[in-house]
């Protein structure tokens, strides 16, 4: 059996799982608490202060399920999911998604890491502040930058935190009345336009020329004194390098803009460009994306800030900073601060996963994953473009970087199915694709990033699935319209995660939303 | 059992290969013919109706007899109940005709074969009172009522008919003027609104981002414009669904074709004329009037469609920074590409505009766009 044939024949688990809360039964245990002992106070002595309208009258409600029940729930529901560690997961262009050592979560899970505080006196967590002081230290190397902060559990967070640093800035300069727009590109991450408004910014975006560069006279119009930063992804989410980002960095640092890099996925660049040769003020990185953590749903994660020495007064508290006298140290006198970010001081087991994955690659090593990134990315567009209907985005600019946006366009011409019908049809393959991040301005798109991770086999058979769903779009129509057969979720109406009516993300929440709505299980 | 119209026009279409630009009238017909142009229409209906005929076996067809529908129904053997029997060349009272039958029979939606004539037809009498899918079978294919190829509109009554539709968005129906078109002169005009099912893909996974569709943007565009006006400026706006749904939000009874004037909240000129609009920019300060306008039609134009009104003179009235031009997202994405184009019938004023211009999507949110 070839693997194409081999993936043809998957079949998605369907456990038709119930929600926990449905498969409590009352007095069920996986776990008995232990009581106060050795000297704490008791329950009814802790809570004797609080006022009587604090306390709660019933008990929390809370799923009641013995150990091996929660063991075959949870593995159900695992056996439902799609990751890395399950498929070639190279459809999910811009993310970034490569494997993460198993190794590093020994380490991030051993209870050096895993039983610290947040709130014991730094004295007592020298280590883990040594690891967080070491880390900036590496991106320093990595990004030319001279200070950096962990403290965003994410991407868009670390967009967030650039944003505030740059509130900060203007508000120290007295200018921010005055400085309330932000510029970006349209093929920069959606986050970088959505974030800052939800600092209040106003945002501009510039959309590319023909070769797919940002416009640089369109650039030149948007910038003025009322623009308090430019925030760009670089290469952008079409897989292409902005050549002349220097040239945009010099014209707004002459009207006195900062310059702000999103360098959430950096997995073209590292050891071959950094931050500071573009000309940026400051950075963010996912730790989680590029630097070998998990990716996955929304956390734990890490975008970490990096910004020049003369922006240290308005990053985010507190810094982790190091004397001979004092050692490891959080650092809170930052009068001019963005303030906090976050609650505490960053997720410390990604910052260990990252930190142990960097040390184990080198300078070196770091190179070569974006050589072999790039080599790989080049390699599977090579491949894709010979697959009938599909083709490559601003064709007039073939070099692409590490990810490359690609078109079912004339797919769609000849056979009516788009890129959504593709992304239907290949779950039944085991494997996914994601299509794109908004605007859809390349008309039915699709973005494929093959990261240093998947051999040349796993490339040759994701785009051999690929090849295949173009194959039935053109002579299957009927199996294309059926699609997905071996998955267990076949079409859905997104209304239930974009109507505040319909969407129900806690069981309470879904019981006043569903209750009566659906017949017993 | 769903009611469907469905109508074509056999003449749509015809003047194309034959370089009329049009096919508007009986005497242009004539000269087609004589050109040698051959019905396409049907053709491109018959594209169409291929791809729903599987799903509609429980569907009744309303359509006027023969070459206007019901021979394609019938050559698939949909059920199909013959409205009238039209006269021999199909003229625009044909079509007002079938669309009045039509809503009269309860249809749930119109299907058409057409063009920009068609369209404007049975939008002076359906307007946006029920969903409609257009099938392009015209020569001039200006408005947002039909799907980018026949086969698109075929998948999507079939969607219709199969319930996987469930929101629709307000297209606009432009035409332009032919006799002045074939003389090489671009008159367009925004004749109305119509319904048409928003054909957001259902899919496996989400989309990133959550901007909802083309109704939830022009909402939060709405709601966002609403905000930034500021108090004691004369604000005109029009024309178009976009800046409809700025008036709408207002609380103002604002049109859809014509020019409104607004101040403090209150409309205090309605579809307002040339002179009707210099003589109230008079009334205040240069640096307090302001304009809000939308790109019509597919083209992009900014000026010199649909919004005549604001002849170069009244644009003289008015600083260029005070100008704001408002689109969706989803309207930039589909002029990806291209510039937005200001056709004031004064090339030097065109030349002023010309350059770079914010053009608000959202709320915050601009994109450059460029203005030749």
């Amino acid at each position: 059996m070839n693997n194409l044939e081999r993936m043809k024949k998957f079949r998605q688990a369907r456990w038709n799982e119930p929600i926990i809360y449905e498969i409590s039964e009352p007095g069920a245990r996986a776990v008995l608490v232990p009581g106060p002992c050795c000297g704490c106070v008791s329950v009814e002595e802790a809570t004797a202060s609080l006022p009587e309208a604090m306390l709660r009258r019933d008990k929390a409600n809370l799923p009641e399920v013995a150990q091996l029940q929660l063991v075959r729930h949870y593995n159900h529901l695992s056996q439902e999911n799609i990751g890395v560690d399950g498929n070639i997961d190279i459809g999910q262009g811009t993310c970034t998604m490569k494997y993460s050592p198993k190794v590093n979560d020994r380490l991030a899970g051993l209870a050096k890491v895993a039983d610290m505080h947040p709130l014991q006196p730094d004295e007592t967590a020298q280590g883990i502040l040594e690891l967080f002081y070491k880390t900036g230290g590496l991106f320093k190397e990595i990004s030319g930058l001279d200070v950096f902060s962990m403290q965003p559990g994410g991407g868009s967070h670390g967009v967030l935190a650039l944003a505030s640093i740059v509130h900060a800035y203007w508000r120290d300069k007295g200018e921010e009345e005055k400085r309330d727009e932000i510029i970006t590109t349209l093929f920069s991450h959606p986050a970088d336009c959505a974030v800052p408004i939800t600092k209040g910014y106003k945002v501009t975006i510039i959309q590319p020329d023909a070769e797919g560069y940002p416009d640089l006279e369109a650039f030149k119009a948007a910038i003025s004194d009322r623009t308090a930063a430019i925030f760009f992804t670089n290469p952008e989410d079409t897989g292409i390098f902005n050549v002349r980002i220097k040239e945009f960095t010099r014209l707004a640092h002459e009207k006195g803009i900062l310059c702000c890099y999103d360098q959430a996925n950096a997995n073209g660049l590292l050891g071959i460009t950094r931050t500071v040769e573009a000309g940026f003020d400051m950075s963010f990185f996912n730790l989680h994306k590029t630097f070998g953590a998990p990716h996955g749903c929304g956390g734990p994660a890490t975008g970490l800030v990096a910004a020049k020495k003369e922006l240290r007064p308005y990053m985010p508290v507190p810094l982790v900073e190091y004397s001979p006298e004092k050692g490891y140290y959080l650092d809170f006198d930052l009068p001019k601060s963005c303030g906090k970010i976050k609650s505490f001081w960053g997720v410390a087991p990604v910052v260990v996963k990252a930190y142990s994955w960097i040390m184990a690659l080198g300078a070196d090593g770091l190179r070569e994953v974006s050589r072999v990134a790039i080599l790989n990315n080049n390699y599977c567009m090579k491949k894709i473009l010979a697959i009938k209907g599909a083709s490559l985005s601003f064709p007039n600019h073939p070099s692409r970087i590490e990810q490359a946006r690609y078109s079912w366009q004339k797919l769609k011409e000849d056979t009516g199915f788009g890129t959504a019908d593709v992304q239907r049809c290949i779950a039944d393959f085991g494997t996914h694709y994601w299509s794109s991040h908004e605007p859809w301005v390349i008309p039915e798109p699709f973005t494929i990033e093959p990261s240093e991770s998947y051999s040349k086999q796993d490339i040759d058979d994701y785009c051999g699935v690929l090849a295949e769903i173009s194959r039935m779009c053109y002579e299957e129509p009927e199996a294309v319209k059926h699609a997905p057969e071996n998955s267990t979720v076949h079409h859905i109406d997104h209304d239930y995660f974009d109507d505040p009516a319909k969407y129900a993300i806690t069981w309470r929440a879904y019981n006043k939303k569903y209750k009566g709505y659906f017949e017993p299980r | 059992m769903m009611k469907i119209g469905f109508l074509i026009n056999p003449v749509a279409g015809m003047g194309g290969k034959v370089a009329l630009k049009g096919t508007d009238g009986e005497e242009t017909l004539r000269r087609a013919v004589e050109l040698g142009a051959v019905p396409v229409a049907a053709g491109r209906a018959d594209e169409a109706v291929k791809e729903f005929a599987g799903k509609a076996a429980d569907c009744l067809f309303y359509s006027p007899s023969g070459a206007m529908g019901a021979d394609l129904l019938k050559s698939y053997s949909l059920r199909t109940e013959s409205l009238f029997e039209p006269s021999e060349h199909t003229v625009p009272a044909d079509t007002r005709r079938a669309a009045e039958m039509m809503l009269e029979r309860g249809v749930s939606l119109i299907v058409f074969a057409g063009g920009d004539g068609t369209a404007r037809d049975l939008c002076s009498v359906v307007g946006e009172s029920i969903p409609a899918v257009g099938i392009p079978a015209g020569v001039k294919i200006h408005s947002g009522v039909y799907a980018k190829r026949p086969k698109a509109a075929g998948m999507l009554v079939g969607k219709f008919i199969s319930g996987e539709v469930r929101r629709f968005a307000a297209a606009e129906v432009v035409d332009i003027d032919e006799e002045a078109f074939r003389d090489n002169i671009v008159r367009a005009r925004l004749y109305g609104c119509m319904k048409i099912p928003d054909d957001r893909e259902f899919m496996q996974e989400r989309k990133s981002g959550g901007s909802g569709g083309p109704a939830e943007e022009a909402a939060e565009l709405a709601a966002f414009m609403a905000l930034s006006m500021k108090p004691g400026h004369l604000y005109l706006i029009g024309s178009g669904s976009t800046t409809r749904q700025l008036t709408e939000r207002l609380g103002l009874d604002g049109t859809l074709l014509g020019v409104d004037a607004v101040m403090d909240g209150k409309l205090i000129g309605k579809d307002l004329t040339e002179a009707e609009i210099k003589k109230i920019l008079s009334t205040v300060e240069r640096e307090k009037r302001a304009l809000i306008i939308t790109a019509i039609g597919g083209q992009g134009h900014i000026f010199g469609r649909g919004n005549q009104q604001l002849s170069p003179e009244a644009l003289r009235m008015i600083e260029k920074e005070n100008i704001t031009v408002i689109a969706t997202p989803a309207k930039m994405a589909q002029l990806f590409g291209r510039s937005l184009i200001a056709d004031t019938g004064d090339s030097a004023l065109d030349r002023e505009l010309a350059g770079y211009i914010p053009v608000v999507t959202g709320h915050g949110r601009k994109i450059m766009a460029k203005i030749s």
